[in-house]
């Protein structure tokens, strides 16, 4: 009988892959467990092995092509077990990429190249994965200042884990790229401490979802010994990783963290959508004196976005950005959710709906002024946001509103949120435990009032 | 352990009394030179500063004037003052929550110490950190943690700034046997000895973690010997004794200037005090603080010594009356310096970006 040899899916957020190299032809024999292929995800070259032993009876898909869809039949081995026709799967030869496992997965989002800024400028525009975009920062921030190093778990000799780090071991060397153990709340100490020595660390947790070991490190040490001093000790460090939902890695792993440290004063909080602002942004996050969390997301490392060709391209910190104008509502989002805001504008943009989407981009210090100018003209607004609806950013906000433009508003204000549940693993149940876009849509419709009136 | 030959040498080689412990590896060298006599003044006088400090801390402490917790370093004297005595300038200090001691043997005022207890403008933190947070750039004392352990991930953050710079500068790192159960200590253990980073951990092994004495709380043999797994040399020292102190900060600073990574000394002390001014201290006999207090006493032990070696009445009254005068100074101010502006409620939480002032190019 024949199976067919699928293209695997060789991470969580994989949905399409290069086959980067054949290690047989049609004709050769394979035994069950030999590599006979080598896959390129965006994280990683993969070896994939036979799961069956026969002959490679034919290859459908060439080596070197690019965008392979998860599922594809890519070759087929022959053999002479029972005459039922069953797919033979392929399994990976080592193992994937070190944080989920691997899973056939539906991405939240699709990769759209996406305007992220309305005015860059048109000379020198460049076309980057939110990836490279962070990887670009961090080496011109430390070709800029010698002080500067990163620090983590696989940010070194593999990588990154996600590989934002990639290539920084190879231009800096160990002495600036450090790979860590396993110890979150050590080398979270170690980089306060080094920072507390006015060197500049680039903490990278593999995801924040881990910084919850280390938790005690940021808040009582970094966040409060500039006060704490009378001024004397600053902590210029950042931490950054991905936060918020994965896909398919359940709760421990898929949460966003953003209201637990916009709560804390002492620290910024800075949470990009946009690869130019995740760059100018993370820049600038290494520049400033203070502790800054920098929350990235899985899901956009492997987006394209256009961005300034400029290795000096910095985004204030603190600075909101009005990703979409519109008169008639307000809906303010930030990282991922910005995508699914503007999804929702322009879905109701069909039916009428004027909205203005603010991606907030830092979470603290706040950009109150944007948020209430907006709303003061709109008089409506939808917060929206992938973490927790109890005590999240979208209840600061509602609070804001009410102190600041009250008198404004010709609706309550509205929040789309993750469920409050922790996130499940069945793909059915956490699509509903994730905030979509049609939840965004829904929202707005019901504070413009024209749904169910 | 193998002391110099001196008289009080054959009757603190038993101390600490408390320790039931079955010993670690007993300090080897450790054949002290009795410094000159300068010397000996020095480690005396900042001795008995603290010492007359803290006495002073806990009256206006009863007094109302400090308020919240209070940890006294009387009967400890002998660690910090060896320690650093041995140190350079550009070694880094970070320790516990217990550190008027540490910040006084920094060489930081006493003025901006006691003031800070207070409460006051005139204290190092402006009020604003009170006495488990302190700090002084300028004496490279990086605090003053007020979380137990948290201090020693720092304290190897600082030893990798040296090493980051190039630098032969060594990082103390000060905790108590109370913060040695914690895991960030081992996390901390593991990396200074995989990067061989100029560490020296100091076990301030005061016998009694808040109310539990070490021997209910830490399993194993010596504290000493928790960083053998790593292969961090270790060596349990006789915390009471000045000289014993200054002998294995020589061999530590030594061994971490040459490169050769961590090391762990475990200083056998014992605080005469309760942990914090609330605490009564019911949990050891009044016997056992008036042995330690009667035998194994750090000014009394060095006093013979100097005592030994002709150092006058005179000479002592002297030094009483200087450190006197300097304590008495202290509390004054401490007293007299205004409470903080109400505006300083406001300010130091974030460093305002002026040398900073990022563009967005291009963005509207």
């Amino acid at each position: 009988m024949t199976h067919a040899v699928t293209m695997p899916a060789l991470s969580p957020t994989m949905t399409e892959g290069k086959l980067s190299r054949w290690l047989v032809k049609q004709g050769d024999e394979v035994r069950s467990g030999d590599v006979i292929a080598e896959i390129e995800t965006d994280k990683a070259v993969m070896e994939v092995e036979a799961l069956e032993d026969g002959s490679m009876s034919a290859i459908h898909v060439a080596e070197g092509t690019e965008g392979v869809k998860v599922g594809t039949t890519i070759a087929e081995i022959s053999n002479g077990d029972s005459d039922a026709s069953t797919p033979a799967p392929v399994a990976p030869a080592s193992a994937p990429a070190p944080t989920p496992t691997p899973a056939p997965q539906p991405v939240a989002t699709p990769a759209p190249v996406v305007q992220a800024e309305a005015s860059v400028p048109a000379a020198g525009v460049i076309n980057l994965t939110m990836r490279e975009a962070l990887r670009d920062a961090m080496a011109e921030e430390m070709r800029r200042d010698d002080r500067v190093f990163v620090m983590g778990e696989e940010v070194a000799e593999y990588q990154g884990a996600y590989k934002v780090t990639q290539g920084l071991l190879d231009e800096f060397g160990h002495r600036r790229v450090i790979d860590t153990p396993i110890t979150e709340m050590g080398f979270a100490g170690l980089g306060v401490g080094a920072a507390f020595a006015d060197l500049r660390p680039v903490v990278e947790f593999m995801t924040f979802n881990f910084a919850m070991q280390a938790i005690d490190q940021i808040i009582n040490s970094a966040a409060k010994t500039l006060y704490m001093s009378g001024g004397q000790m600053g902590c210029p460090i950042v931490f950054r990783g991905p936060n918020g939902a994965a896909a398919r890695v359940a709760a421990q792993h898929s949460q966003c963290l953003a209201s637990w440290f916009a709560h804390c004063p002492g620290l910024k909080v800075v949470s990009p959508w946009s690869a130019a602002d995740a760059k100018g942004l993370l820049k600038s996050a290494i520049r400033d004196p203070n502790p800054v969390i920098f929350l990235e997301n899985e899901i956009l490392y492997g987006q394209s976005f256009d961005l300034p060709d400029d290795d000096d391209h910095t985004v204030p910190i603190g600075k909101a950005n009005i990703v979409r104008p519109g008169k008639d509502v307000t809906i303010t989002a930030f990282s991922i959710m910005v995508g699914k805001a503007l999804e929702a504008a322009e879905e109701l943009a069909a039916a009428g709906i004027d909205a203005e989407v603010i991606d907030l981009r830092t979470l603290r210090p706040l950009d109150t002024e944007t948020i209430i100018a907006s709303v003061r003209k709109t008089s409506r607004m939808v917060s929206c946001e992938e973490g927790f609806p109890f005590a999240g950013i979208g209840a600061e906000l509602i609070a804001l509103i009410n102190e600041q433009a009250f008198d404004y508003l010709d609706a309550p204000v509205a929040r789309v949120t993750g469920k409050d549940v922790p996130m499940p693993y069945a793909a059915n149940l956490e699509e509903l435990a994730l905030p979509q876009a049609a939840d965004i849509v829904a929202a707005v419709k019901a504070t413009t009032w024209r749904e169910g009136s | 352990m193998a002391r110099s030959p001196r008289k009080a040498s054959a009757k603190s080689a038993n101390a600490p009394k408390p320790i039931k412990r079955s010993p670690g590896r007993p300090a080897k060298n450790a054949v002290p030179d009795v410094p000159d006599q300068d010397e000996l003044h020095r480690l005396y006088e900042q001795m008995l500063l603290i010492r007359r400090f803290e006495e002073k801390a806990g009256q206006l402490y009863g007094m109302g004037q400090i308020g919240g917790f209070c940890h006294l370093y009387i009967g400890q004297e002998a660690v910090v003052v060896g320690m650093q005595s041995m140190a350079r300038p550009d070694d880094t200090v970070v320790t516990s929550y217990r550190d008027h001691g540490h910040m006084l043997a920094c060489g930081m005022e006493a003025r901006g110490v006691m003031a800070e207890l207070t409460g006051r403008e005139g204290g190092y933190s402006k009020g604003k950190g009170g006495s488990m947070h302190m700090f002084s750039r300028e004496k490279n004392f990086f605090g003053g943690h007020g979380i137990v352990g948290a201090q020693v991930p720092i304290g190897l953050g600082l030893g990798f700034a040296h090493r980051y710079r190039g630098s032969d500068a060594v990082s103390m790192t000060y905790f108590g046997d109370g913060a040695i159960n914690q895991g960030q200590v081992y996390e901390s253990f593991n990396m200074a000895a995989l990067w061989q980073l100029p560490v020296i951990f100091v076990i301030e092994n005061n016998q009694y973690g808040m109310g539990t004495s070490v021997n209910r709380a830490a399993a194993g043999r010596a504290l000493a010997d928790r960083g053998k797994a790593y292969g961090i040399p270790g060596m349990q020292v006789d915390g009471m004794d000045v000289l014993a102190v200054r002998a294995a900060a020589a061999e530590a600073i030594a061994h971490c200037r040459a490169g050769k990574g961590p090391y762990i000394l475990e200083m056998q002390t014992y605080r005469y005090r309760g942990h914090s001014m609330s605490d009564p201290a019911k949990y050891r006999t009044r016997e056992e603080v008036d042995t330690m207090r009667k035998q194994h006493d750090p000014l009394d032990q060095l006093k013979e010594i100097m005592v030994d070696q002709g150092v006058s009445d005179e000479a002592f009254r002297e030094i009483d009356s200087k450190v006197k005068a300097v304590v008495s100074d202290a509390a004054d101010f401490a007293l007299s310096s205004p409470e903080p502006d109400p505006s300083e409620l406001w300010t130091d939480i974030i460093i305002e970006n002026s040398s900073h002032t990022p563009t967005e190019k291009g963005a509207a």
